[in-house]
């Protein structure tokens, strides 16, 4: 089940500089565990009480999983999950 | 320092006060490590808010991955205080992660003047920049001023 991931810069120090890197898993949370397994450091900057942090945008394919099942949002075979700080302020 | 073409801080000053008292926001892409603005492209405040802004996600997603095929990044980061001096906010370093992008914010307030600001913010660090105005670029340096 391999998911392609696209890394943002500012988390590319803990995943040795790899801008893409494939995992498997079912869902976006199974993803983000497997990426934690090989690069620790990467969950906490994702999540926060089991959600994703508002900092933080997360897509499968071209869809925010905001709007979906967030970090339930299921996976396919060949899917993109891409990784974006959101850009924000006051 | 920030060395920006007048026309692309005109069309700053003209978003912002155009969306004022909500806050405005957008970026100038540039090619990757040129340090060089060029592309104008105005964002989606999805807050609409006097006091907050937020790109719209979905929008955040194609205008990055149109600057990855282009091998552009963001060389300006920019949006407006409304009702603030143009200084960065506790909230604005919060969500800084672009260490090699100039933050620009545009006071619309009167009480502020009309100058834009760029800051630089690294790991919770502010450093303020000067910003150089040019009437022109360099011939080869294409301006485009529509997202």
């Amino acid at each position: 089940m391999p998911i392609t991931v696209n890394i943002p810069t500012i988390l590319r120090p803990l995943t040795n500089n790899q801008k893409r890197i494939e995992i498997s898993g079912f869902n976006v949370l199974e993803v983000i565990d497997q990426l934690e397994h090989q690069y620790p450091g990467v969950k906490e900057k994702l999540i926060t009480e089991g959600e994703s942090h508002s900092f933080i945008n997360i897509y499968v394919n071209d869809d925010d999983i905001r709007f979906g099942n967030g970090l339930s949002t299921q996976l396919r075979d060949g899917d993109s999950l891409t990784i974006l700080p959101a850009v924000a302020g006051g | 320092m920030l060395t920006i073409h007048a026309k692309l801080v005109e069309a700053m000053l003209a978003q912002a006060h155009k969306d004022h008292p909500i806050e405005t926001c957008g970026i100038i892409a540039g090619p990757a490590g040129s340090n060089l603005p060029l592309r104008f492209i105005p964002m989606r405040n999805v807050a609409q808010s006097e006091t907050f802004f937020r790109f719209d996600s979905q929008q955040h997603l194609q205008v990055w991955r149109t600057m990855e095929m282009r091998s552009e990044e963001p060389i300006v980061i920019y949006h407006s205080h409304t009702n603030t001096q143009a200084y960065p906010s506790r909230i604005d370093v919060q969500y800084a992660t672009e260490p090699r992008s100039h933050y620009v914010i545009i006071p619309t307030d009167a009480v502020y003047r009309e100058e834009i600001r760029s800051f630089r913010i690294v790991d919770g660090m502010v450093t303020e920049e000067r910003v150089r105005m040019l009437d022109s670029y360099k011939a080869e340096w294409e301006l485009s001023m529509v997202a």
